[in-house]
Protein backbone atom coordinates (compact mmCIF):
# COMPACT_ATOMS: atom_id res chain seq x y z
CA UNK A 1 0.00 0.00 0.00
CA UNK A 2 1.34 3.34 -1.13
CA UNK A 3 1.52 5.48 2.16
CA UNK A 4 -0.32 8.68 0.60
CA UNK A 5 -3.22 6.21 0.17
CA UNK A 6 -4.56 6.74 3.50
CA UNK A 7 -8.27 5.59 2.31
CA UNK A 8 -7.29 1.93 4.42
CA UNK A 9 -10.23 1.89 6.19
CA UNK A 10 -11.46 -0.19 3.57
CA UNK A 11 -12.15 -3.15 5.20
CA UNK A 12 -9.30 -4.96 5.54
CA UNK A 13 -8.41 -6.69 2.61
CA UNK A 14 -8.43 -10.54 1.95
CA UNK A 15 -4.76 -10.76 3.76
CA UNK A 16 -5.16 -11.96 7.21
CA UNK A 17 -4.90 -8.85 9.67
CA UNK A 18 -1.44 -8.81 12.18
CA UNK A 19 -2.88 -9.23 14.83
CA UNK A 20 -6.78 -10.12 16.22
CA UNK A 21 -7.79 -9.74 19.47
CA UNK A 22 -10.73 -12.01 20.19
CA UNK A 23 -12.88 -11.52 23.34
CA UNK A 24 -9.93 -10.07 25.49
CA UNK A 25 -10.38 -9.17 28.74
CA UNK A 26 -7.87 -8.27 31.45
CA UNK A 27 -8.44 -8.03 35.12
CA UNK A 28 -5.64 -7.26 37.66
CA UNK A 29 -5.21 -9.01 40.72
CA UNK A 30 -7.04 -6.45 43.31
CA UNK A 31 -9.87 -7.54 41.51
CA UNK A 32 -9.99 -4.35 38.72
CA UNK A 33 -11.30 -5.10 34.91
CA UNK A 34 -9.40 -3.41 32.81
CA UNK A 35 -10.45 -4.77 29.63
CA UNK A 36 -13.67 -6.70 29.09
CA UNK A 37 -14.68 -8.58 25.78
CA UNK A 38 -12.49 -6.87 23.16
CA UNK A 39 -12.42 -7.90 19.87
CA UNK A 40 -10.04 -5.83 17.33
CA UNK A 41 -8.23 -6.74 14.38
CA UNK A 42 -5.17 -4.72 13.41
CA UNK A 43 -3.91 -5.05 9.81
CA UNK A 44 -0.85 -5.83 8.64
CA UNK A 45 0.79 -1.98 7.06
CA UNK A 46 -2.16 0.21 8.51
CA UNK A 47 -2.06 2.82 11.23
CA UNK A 48 -4.77 2.32 14.09
CA UNK A 49 -5.51 4.46 17.13
CA UNK A 50 -7.11 3.48 20.07
CA UNK A 51 -8.24 6.72 21.65
CA UNK A 52 -10.63 6.68 25.30
CA UNK A 53 -10.33 8.30 28.52
CA UNK A 54 -8.11 7.27 31.30
CA UNK A 55 -9.05 4.21 32.68
CA UNK A 56 -10.31 2.47 29.28
CA UNK A 57 -7.62 0.02 29.46
CA UNK A 58 -6.21 1.55 26.33
CA UNK A 59 -2.74 1.37 27.41
CA UNK A 60 -3.14 -2.36 28.95
CA UNK A 61 -4.41 -3.28 25.74
CA UNK A 62 -1.35 -2.32 23.94
CA UNK A 63 0.90 -4.23 26.72
CA UNK A 64 -1.06 -7.51 26.08
CA UNK A 65 -0.43 -7.27 22.33
CA UNK A 66 3.11 -6.39 23.66
CA UNK A 67 3.34 -9.79 25.96
CA UNK A 68 4.09 -7.75 28.53
CA UNK A 69 1.07 -8.58 30.29
CA UNK A 70 -1.17 -11.81 29.77
CA UNK A 71 -5.16 -11.79 29.09
CA UNK A 72 -7.47 -13.04 31.54
CA UNK A 73 -9.52 -14.05 29.18
CA UNK A 74 -10.00 -14.33 25.21
CA UNK A 75 -6.98 -14.81 23.08
CA UNK A 76 -4.59 -12.56 20.40
CA UNK A 77 -4.01 -14.62 17.58
CA UNK A 78 -0.90 -13.88 14.86
CA UNK A 79 -2.18 -15.23 11.53
CA UNK A 80 1.42 -14.00 10.10
CA UNK A 81 3.34 -15.29 12.83
CA UNK A 82 4.56 -12.72 15.52
CA UNK A 83 6.38 -9.75 14.45
CA UNK A 84 9.20 -7.84 15.10
CA UNK A 85 7.82 -5.49 18.03
CA UNK A 86 8.72 -1.90 18.71
CA UNK A 87 7.52 0.02 21.83
CA UNK A 88 7.31 3.65 22.07
CA UNK A 89 6.09 4.63 25.92
CA UNK A 90 4.83 7.48 27.55
CA UNK A 91 8.12 8.57 28.74
CA UNK A 92 11.16 8.80 26.91
CA UNK A 93 12.39 6.06 29.21
CA UNK A 94 15.93 6.67 28.20
CA UNK A 95 18.83 5.09 30.41
CA UNK A 96 20.41 8.48 31.82
CA UNK A 97 23.84 6.87 31.88
CA UNK A 98 24.30 6.43 28.22
CA UNK A 99 24.54 8.54 25.14
CA UNK A 100 21.43 8.81 22.70
CA UNK A 101 23.90 6.57 20.22
CA UNK A 102 24.00 3.45 22.94
CA UNK A 103 20.16 4.38 24.31
CA UNK A 104 19.08 3.59 20.50
CA UNK A 105 21.58 0.43 20.02
CA UNK A 106 20.31 -1.34 23.51
CA UNK A 107 17.57 -3.11 21.87
CA UNK A 108 20.47 -4.35 19.32
CA UNK A 109 22.94 -4.56 22.38
CA UNK A 110 20.43 -7.15 23.98
CA UNK A 111 20.20 -9.13 20.75
CA UNK A 112 24.45 -9.82 21.45
CA UNK A 113 24.86 -7.62 17.66
CA UNK A 114 28.63 -6.84 17.53
CA UNK A 115 29.44 -3.37 18.73
CA UNK A 116 30.28 -2.00 14.98
CA UNK A 117 27.13 -3.11 13.25
CA UNK A 118 24.92 -1.96 16.16
CA UNK A 119 26.46 1.31 16.30
CA UNK A 120 26.20 2.10 12.74
CA UNK A 121 22.19 0.95 13.07
CA UNK A 122 21.70 3.15 15.63
CA UNK A 123 23.45 6.38 13.94
CA UNK A 124 21.31 5.76 11.13
CA UNK A 125 18.16 6.17 12.83
CA UNK A 126 19.50 8.75 14.87
CA UNK A 127 19.75 10.51 10.97
CA UNK A 128 16.24 9.56 10.70
CA UNK A 129 14.95 10.90 13.50
CA UNK A 130 17.08 14.16 12.79
CA UNK A 131 19.34 13.64 15.94
CA UNK A 132 22.68 12.89 13.80
CA UNK A 133 24.55 15.44 15.69
CA UNK A 134 23.38 14.38 19.06
CA UNK A 135 24.59 10.68 19.04
CA UNK A 136 26.81 11.74 21.77
CA UNK A 137 25.00 13.45 24.26
CA UNK A 138 23.37 12.15 27.44
CA UNK A 139 19.33 12.23 27.73
CA UNK A 140 19.71 15.23 30.47
CA UNK A 141 21.16 17.37 27.61
CA UNK A 142 18.42 16.75 25.30
CA UNK A 143 14.69 18.12 25.53
CA UNK A 144 11.61 16.77 26.20
CA UNK A 145 10.93 16.56 22.53
CA UNK A 146 14.61 15.57 21.34
CA UNK A 147 14.30 12.59 24.16
CA UNK A 148 11.01 11.43 22.79
CA UNK A 149 12.91 11.22 19.08
CA UNK A 150 15.92 9.14 20.75
CA UNK A 151 13.07 6.75 22.01
CA UNK A 152 11.48 6.71 18.83
CA UNK A 153 14.64 5.70 17.06
CA UNK A 154 15.26 3.53 19.90
CA UNK A 155 12.04 1.52 18.55
CA UNK A 156 12.73 1.48 14.90
CA UNK A 157 16.36 0.56 15.32
CA UNK A 158 14.95 -3.38 15.13
CA UNK A 159 13.13 -2.60 11.93
CA UNK A 160 10.05 -3.78 13.63
CA UNK A 161 6.59 -4.81 11.86
CA UNK A 162 4.23 -3.82 14.72
CA UNK A 163 5.33 -0.51 16.56
CA UNK A 164 3.26 0.06 19.84
CA UNK A 165 3.45 3.94 21.15
CA UNK A 166 1.25 4.77 24.53
CA UNK A 167 0.81 8.59 24.53
CA UNK A 168 4.15 9.00 23.14
CA UNK A 169 3.36 12.97 22.74
CA UNK A 170 1.31 14.11 25.69
CA UNK A 171 3.77 15.32 27.60
CA UNK A 172 5.09 17.47 25.16
CA UNK A 173 4.01 21.16 24.10
CA UNK A 174 1.83 21.22 21.09
CA UNK A 175 4.47 22.95 18.61
CA UNK A 176 6.70 19.70 18.73
CA UNK A 177 3.59 17.49 19.41
CA UNK A 178 3.02 18.60 15.82
CA UNK A 179 6.41 18.13 14.19
CA UNK A 180 6.48 14.79 15.84
CA UNK A 181 3.00 13.55 14.42
CA UNK A 182 4.80 14.62 10.72
CA UNK A 183 8.05 12.84 11.65
CA UNK A 184 5.80 9.73 12.63
CA UNK A 185 3.71 9.79 9.40
CA UNK A 186 6.47 10.06 7.23
CA UNK A 187 8.47 7.41 9.09
CA UNK A 188 4.95 5.52 8.69
CA UNK A 189 5.33 5.97 5.35
CA UNK A 190 8.78 5.10 4.85
CA UNK A 191 9.29 2.34 6.68
CA UNK A 192 5.90 0.54 5.95
CA UNK A 193 5.05 -1.01 10.06
CA UNK A 194 1.99 -1.58 11.18
CA UNK A 195 1.38 1.22 14.38
CA UNK A 196 -0.91 1.06 16.90
CA UNK A 197 -1.17 4.48 18.65
CA UNK A 198 -2.74 4.83 21.73
CA UNK A 199 -3.78 8.61 22.89
CA UNK A 200 -6.27 10.76 24.55
CA UNK A 201 -6.58 13.40 21.77
CA UNK A 202 -9.44 13.43 19.29
CA UNK A 203 -7.46 15.68 17.16
CA UNK A 204 -4.01 13.73 17.28
CA UNK A 205 -5.96 10.53 16.45
CA UNK A 206 -7.71 11.89 13.12
CA UNK A 207 -4.68 12.89 12.10
CA UNK A 208 -2.14 10.32 12.44
CA UNK A 209 -4.60 7.02 11.96
CA UNK A 210 -6.47 5.28 9.13
CA UNK A 211 -8.76 3.64 11.86
CA UNK A 212 -9.59 5.08 14.93
CA UNK A 213 -10.99 2.80 17.76
CA UNK A 214 -12.99 4.19 20.15
CA UNK A 215 -13.09 2.83 24.09
CA UNK A 216 -15.11 3.45 26.89
CA UNK A 217 -14.09 3.07 30.45
CA UNK A 218 -15.28 0.95 33.47
CA UNK A 219 -14.62 -1.49 32.50
CA UNK A 220 -12.67 -0.79 29.87
CA UNK A 221 -14.15 -1.77 26.13
CA UNK A 222 -14.48 -1.35 22.09
CA UNK A 223 -17.19 1.60 22.07
CA UNK A 224 -16.61 2.30 18.36
CA UNK A 225 -14.37 1.96 15.39
CA UNK A 226 -14.33 4.47 12.72
CA UNK A 227 -12.31 4.61 9.47
CA UNK A 228 -10.62 8.47 8.85
CA UNK A 229 -11.12 8.62 5.48
CA UNK A 230 -9.03 11.44 4.26
CA UNK A 231 -7.73 10.96 0.69
CA UNK A 232 -4.13 13.11 -0.24
CA UNK A 233 -1.06 14.02 2.46
CA UNK A 234 -1.92 14.36 5.53
CA UNK A 235 0.39 17.87 6.64
CA UNK A 236 -0.49 21.30 7.55
CA UNK A 237 -3.18 21.30 5.10
CA UNK A 238 -4.94 18.74 5.92
CA UNK A 239 -4.80 19.48 9.66
CA UNK A 240 -6.69 22.56 8.78
CA UNK A 241 -8.64 21.15 6.39
CA UNK A 242 -12.76 21.39 6.58
CA UNK A 243 -12.80 17.58 6.01
CA UNK A 244 -10.40 17.40 9.40
CA UNK A 245 -12.50 19.24 11.30
CA UNK A 246 -15.66 17.37 9.83
CA UNK A 247 -13.93 13.99 10.88
CA UNK A 248 -12.87 15.35 14.49
CA UNK A 249 -16.25 16.19 15.01
CA UNK A 250 -17.18 12.39 14.04
CA UNK A 251 -14.54 11.07 16.37
CA UNK A 252 -15.84 13.79 19.05
CA UNK A 253 -19.38 12.67 18.98
CA UNK A 254 -18.43 9.06 18.96
CA UNK A 255 -15.91 9.80 22.17
CA UNK A 256 -19.11 11.75 23.93
CA UNK A 257 -21.16 8.57 23.42
CA UNK A 258 -18.72 6.29 24.75
CA UNK A 259 -18.06 8.57 27.87
CA UNK A 260 -21.75 8.43 28.23
CA UNK A 261 -22.01 4.97 28.19
CA UNK B 1 27.44 30.47 29.01
CA UNK B 2 29.29 33.70 29.02
CA UNK B 3 32.98 33.20 30.63
CA UNK B 4 32.78 35.16 33.16
CA UNK B 5 35.58 36.45 35.54
CA UNK B 6 38.08 34.27 37.10
CA UNK B 7 40.49 34.41 39.92
CA UNK B 8 43.29 31.89 40.50
CA UNK B 9 41.35 30.06 37.59
CA UNK B 10 38.09 29.52 39.62
CA UNK B 11 34.94 31.42 38.60
CA UNK B 12 33.81 34.20 40.31
CA UNK B 13 30.67 32.53 41.74
CA UNK B 14 32.56 29.40 43.07
CA UNK B 15 34.84 31.50 45.27
CA UNK B 16 31.84 32.10 47.88
CA UNK B 17 31.61 28.57 48.28
CA UNK B 18 35.20 28.45 49.51
CA UNK B 19 35.35 31.57 51.11
CA UNK B 20 32.11 31.59 53.58
CA UNK B 21 33.45 28.62 55.21
CA UNK B 22 37.14 29.72 55.68
CA UNK B 23 36.02 33.13 57.07
CA UNK B 24 33.03 31.14 59.54
CA UNK B 25 36.50 28.99 60.71
CA UNK B 26 38.77 32.09 61.15
CA UNK B 27 36.09 33.72 63.16
CA UNK B 28 35.07 30.97 65.13
CA UNK B 29 38.66 30.00 66.14
CA UNK B 30 39.93 33.54 66.68
CA UNK B 31 37.15 33.87 68.87
CA UNK B 32 37.97 30.65 70.73
CA UNK B 33 41.51 32.01 71.59
CA UNK B 34 40.55 35.32 72.43
CA UNK B 35 38.19 34.21 74.95
CA UNK B 36 40.68 31.38 76.03
CA UNK B 37 43.25 33.81 76.52
CA UNK B 38 40.78 36.84 77.70
CA UNK B 39 39.08 34.68 80.62
CA UNK B 40 42.60 32.79 81.63
CA UNK B 41 41.07 29.69 80.99
CA UNK B 42 43.90 27.34 82.45
CA UNK B 43 45.28 25.05 79.13
CA UNK B 44 44.25 21.54 80.86
CA UNK B 45 40.40 22.86 80.92
CA UNK B 46 40.32 23.99 77.89
CA UNK B 47 43.49 25.03 75.13
CA UNK B 48 43.06 27.43 73.07
CA UNK B 49 43.46 26.77 68.96
CA UNK B 50 47.02 27.70 68.98
CA UNK B 51 48.14 25.58 72.25
CA UNK B 52 46.49 22.84 70.22
CA UNK B 53 48.61 23.70 67.29
CA UNK B 54 51.62 23.47 68.79
CA UNK B 55 50.85 20.13 70.31
CA UNK B 56 49.46 18.65 67.02
CA UNK B 57 53.12 19.90 66.00
CA UNK B 58 54.85 18.70 68.47
CA UNK B 59 53.40 15.35 68.50
CA UNK B 60 52.77 15.03 65.03
CA UNK B 61 55.05 11.64 64.33
CA UNK B 62 53.12 9.70 66.55
CA UNK B 63 49.69 11.13 66.12
CA UNK B 64 50.48 10.85 62.35
CA UNK B 65 51.00 6.64 62.78
CA UNK B 66 48.10 6.84 65.43
CA UNK B 67 45.94 8.16 62.37
CA UNK B 68 47.58 5.68 59.77
CA UNK B 69 45.96 2.78 62.25
CA UNK B 70 42.39 4.67 62.51
CA UNK B 71 42.27 5.30 58.75
CA UNK B 72 43.58 1.58 57.81
CA UNK B 73 40.70 0.37 60.05
CA UNK B 74 38.32 2.53 58.60
CA UNK B 75 39.69 1.77 54.83
CA UNK B 76 39.45 -2.04 55.89
CA UNK B 77 35.74 -1.44 57.37
CA UNK B 78 34.47 0.51 54.21
CA UNK B 79 35.55 -2.09 51.77
CA UNK B 80 34.06 -4.69 53.93
CA UNK B 81 30.80 -2.68 54.18
CA UNK B 82 30.35 -1.86 49.91
CA UNK B 83 31.33 -5.53 49.84
CA UNK B 84 28.55 -7.01 52.05
CA UNK B 85 26.02 -4.34 51.96
CA UNK B 86 26.25 -4.71 47.44
CA UNK B 87 26.05 -8.57 47.94
CA UNK B 88 23.34 -8.45 50.40
CA UNK B 89 21.30 -6.25 48.50
CA UNK B 90 22.16 -8.03 45.19
CA UNK B 91 20.77 -11.45 47.23
CA UNK B 92 17.61 -9.38 48.45
CA UNK B 93 16.61 -8.19 45.67
CA UNK B 94 17.12 -11.51 43.93
CA UNK B 95 14.69 -13.25 46.83
CA UNK B 96 11.91 -11.54 48.88
CA UNK B 97 12.33 -14.35 50.84
CA UNK B 98 16.15 -13.69 51.75
CA UNK B 99 15.03 -9.88 52.56
CA UNK B 100 12.52 -11.30 55.05
CA UNK B 101 14.97 -13.66 56.23
CA UNK B 102 17.91 -11.63 56.88
CA UNK B 103 16.60 -7.48 56.85
CA UNK B 104 15.71 -7.63 60.38
CA UNK B 105 18.81 -8.62 61.46
CA UNK B 106 20.85 -6.18 59.58
CA UNK B 107 17.72 -3.72 61.26
CA UNK B 108 19.04 -4.99 64.93
CA UNK B 109 22.26 -4.60 64.22
CA UNK B 110 22.00 -1.40 62.95
CA UNK B 111 19.61 0.22 65.46
CA UNK B 112 21.69 -1.08 68.94
CA UNK B 113 23.96 1.67 69.71
CA UNK B 114 27.39 0.33 68.66
CA UNK B 115 29.12 1.33 72.29
CA UNK B 116 26.60 -1.67 73.76
CA UNK B 117 28.04 -4.23 71.26
CA UNK B 118 31.31 -3.25 71.19
CA UNK B 119 32.94 -4.77 74.69
CA UNK B 120 31.30 -7.97 73.43
CA UNK B 121 33.01 -8.43 70.33
CA UNK B 122 36.51 -7.37 72.09
CA UNK B 123 35.46 -10.15 74.52
CA UNK B 124 34.73 -13.25 71.80
CA UNK B 125 37.11 -11.80 68.84
CA UNK B 126 40.80 -12.12 70.43
CA UNK B 127 42.36 -10.38 67.55
CA UNK B 128 42.28 -6.66 68.23
CA UNK B 129 42.51 -5.45 65.38
CA UNK B 130 39.67 -8.00 63.99
CA UNK B 131 37.54 -6.84 66.73
CA UNK B 132 38.10 -2.84 65.84
CA UNK B 133 37.25 -3.88 61.90
CA UNK B 134 34.05 -6.00 62.41
CA UNK B 135 32.59 -2.96 65.21
CA UNK B 136 33.33 -0.43 62.22
CA UNK B 137 31.84 -3.25 59.99
CA UNK B 138 28.57 -3.10 61.83
CA UNK B 139 28.04 0.61 61.71
CA UNK B 140 29.03 1.19 58.26
CA UNK B 141 27.53 -1.59 56.24
CA UNK B 142 23.65 -0.75 56.89
CA UNK B 143 23.35 2.73 55.05
CA UNK B 144 25.36 0.93 51.67
CA UNK B 145 22.76 -2.31 52.34
CA UNK B 146 19.14 -0.25 52.60
CA UNK B 147 20.48 2.44 49.61
CA UNK B 148 21.65 -0.30 47.00
CA UNK B 149 18.58 -2.23 48.12
CA UNK B 150 16.32 0.99 46.92
CA UNK B 151 18.17 1.39 44.01
CA UNK B 152 18.15 -2.39 42.84
CA UNK B 153 14.52 -3.20 43.20
CA UNK B 154 13.47 1.33 42.30
CA UNK B 155 14.48 0.27 38.55
CA UNK B 156 12.18 2.46 35.95
CA UNK B 157 9.34 -0.01 35.81
CA UNK B 158 9.20 1.08 31.94
CA UNK B 159 12.78 0.47 31.34
CA UNK B 160 12.10 -2.66 32.70
CA UNK B 161 9.45 -3.88 30.35
CA UNK B 162 11.83 -2.16 27.57
CA UNK B 163 14.41 -5.10 28.47
CA UNK B 164 11.83 -7.76 29.02
CA UNK B 165 9.90 -7.24 25.74
CA UNK B 166 13.99 -6.97 23.57
CA UNK B 167 14.12 -10.77 25.68
CA UNK B 168 16.90 -9.55 27.50
CA UNK B 169 18.69 -12.26 30.12
CA UNK B 170 18.68 -11.84 33.40
CA UNK B 171 21.93 -11.27 33.82
CA UNK B 172 21.71 -8.61 31.03
CA UNK B 173 18.93 -6.62 33.02
CA UNK B 174 20.90 -6.54 35.85
CA UNK B 175 24.39 -5.56 34.36
CA UNK B 176 23.06 -2.99 31.86
CA UNK B 177 20.02 -2.11 33.63
CA UNK B 178 19.40 -2.42 37.27
CA UNK B 179 23.37 -1.87 38.92
CA UNK B 180 23.71 1.31 36.81
CA UNK B 181 19.82 2.14 38.12
CA UNK B 182 21.35 1.41 41.37
CA UNK B 183 24.39 3.30 41.15
CA UNK B 184 23.54 7.00 42.52
CA UNK B 185 21.77 5.17 45.30
CA UNK B 186 24.87 3.42 46.18
CA UNK B 187 26.95 6.07 46.00
CA UNK B 188 24.60 8.23 48.48
CA UNK B 189 25.17 5.46 50.72
CA UNK B 190 28.73 4.85 50.63
CA UNK B 191 29.17 8.67 51.72
CA UNK B 192 27.50 8.06 54.79
CA UNK B 193 29.29 4.81 55.10
CA UNK B 194 32.67 6.67 54.96
CA UNK B 195 31.58 8.74 58.12
CA UNK B 196 30.34 6.04 59.84
CA UNK B 197 32.86 3.52 59.75
CA UNK B 198 35.42 5.79 61.02
CA UNK B 199 33.16 6.77 63.71
CA UNK B 200 32.77 2.67 64.34
CA UNK B 201 36.41 2.54 64.49
CA UNK B 202 36.56 5.16 67.08
CA UNK B 203 34.36 3.93 68.82
CA UNK B 204 35.78 0.77 69.33
CA UNK B 205 39.23 1.55 69.90
CA UNK B 206 37.70 3.72 73.01
CA UNK B 207 36.11 0.60 73.86
CA UNK B 208 38.82 -1.48 73.38
CA UNK B 209 41.14 0.89 75.05
CA UNK B 210 44.20 -0.76 73.40
CA UNK B 211 47.53 0.41 73.82
CA UNK B 212 50.94 -0.54 72.12
CA UNK B 213 52.52 0.71 69.36
CA UNK B 214 49.84 -0.26 67.32
CA UNK B 215 47.22 1.63 68.60
CA UNK B 216 45.03 4.46 66.67
CA UNK B 217 43.73 7.79 67.32
CA UNK B 218 40.73 7.17 70.24
CA UNK B 219 43.75 5.33 72.65
CA UNK B 220 45.92 8.73 71.79
CA UNK B 221 42.88 10.77 73.33
CA UNK B 222 42.42 8.24 76.04
CA UNK B 223 46.25 8.20 77.02
CA UNK B 224 46.42 12.46 76.42
CA UNK B 225 43.28 12.81 79.04
CA UNK B 226 44.58 9.82 81.76
CA UNK B 227 47.99 11.89 81.41
CA UNK B 228 45.80 15.38 81.74
CA UNK B 229 47.83 17.13 78.06
CA UNK B 230 44.39 18.24 76.99
CA UNK B 231 46.12 20.18 74.38
CA UNK B 232 47.27 16.94 73.07
CA UNK B 233 43.70 15.35 73.17
CA UNK B 234 42.57 18.17 71.37
CA UNK B 235 45.06 17.64 68.93
CA UNK B 236 44.15 13.94 68.40
CA UNK B 237 40.36 14.82 67.91
CA UNK B 238 41.09 17.38 65.69
CA UNK B 239 42.96 14.62 63.25
CA UNK B 240 39.68 12.67 63.61
CA UNK B 241 37.58 15.83 62.29
CA UNK B 242 40.00 16.26 59.64
CA UNK B 243 39.93 12.81 58.89
CA UNK B 244 36.39 12.63 58.93
CA UNK B 245 36.26 15.67 56.48
CA UNK B 246 38.61 14.28 54.17
CA UNK B 247 37.12 10.95 53.85
CA UNK B 248 33.43 12.59 53.29
CA UNK B 249 34.97 14.89 50.33
CA UNK B 250 36.90 12.58 48.75
CA UNK B 251 33.40 10.30 48.45
CA UNK B 252 31.68 13.02 47.31
CA UNK B 253 34.05 13.56 44.27
CA UNK B 254 33.94 9.99 43.33
CA UNK B 255 30.48 10.49 43.89
CA UNK B 256 30.26 13.21 41.38
CA UNK B 257 32.65 11.99 38.57
CA UNK B 258 30.46 8.57 38.82
CA UNK B 259 27.53 10.75 37.90
CA UNK B 260 28.65 13.95 36.23
CA UNK B 261 27.37 12.97 32.57
CA UNK B 262 23.69 11.79 33.96
CA UNK B 263 22.47 12.42 37.12
CA UNK B 264 20.78 15.48 38.23
CA UNK B 265 22.33 15.67 41.60
CA UNK B 266 25.45 16.05 39.85
CA UNK B 267 24.28 18.57 37.54
CA UNK B 268 24.65 21.46 39.90
CA UNK B 269 22.44 24.84 39.16
CA UNK B 270 23.75 25.10 35.49
CA UNK B 271 20.71 24.74 34.08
Amino acid sequence: MPPTALAASTPETAAPPLVGLRGVSKRYANGTLAVQGLDLEIGAGSFVSLLGPSGCGKSTVLRMIAGLTPPSAGRIDWPRGTPRLGFVFQEPTLMPWQRALDNVALPLKLARMARAERHARARRMLELVGLADFAGSYPRELSGGMRMRVSIARALVTEPELLLLDEPFAALDEITRFRLNNDLLRLWGERRFTAVFVTHSVFESVYLSQRVAVMAAHPGRLHAELPVEAPGARDEAFRTSPDYAALCRTVSTALEGAMAA
Amino acid sequence: MREGARILGLPLAAWPRILAPLLMATLLLGGWEIAVRHLGLPPYVLPGPVAIGGALAADLPTLASALAVTLRVTALALVAAVTTGVGLSLLFSGSRLMEMTFLPLAVMLQVTPIVAIAPLIIIWVDNVQAALLICAWIVAFFPILSNTTAGLNGTDRNLADLFRLYGASRWQTLWQLRLPWAMPFFLAGLRISGGLSLIGAVVAEFVAGAGGTGSGLAYRILEAGYQLQIPRMFAALALISLAGVVIFLALSLVSHLALRRWHESAVGKEH
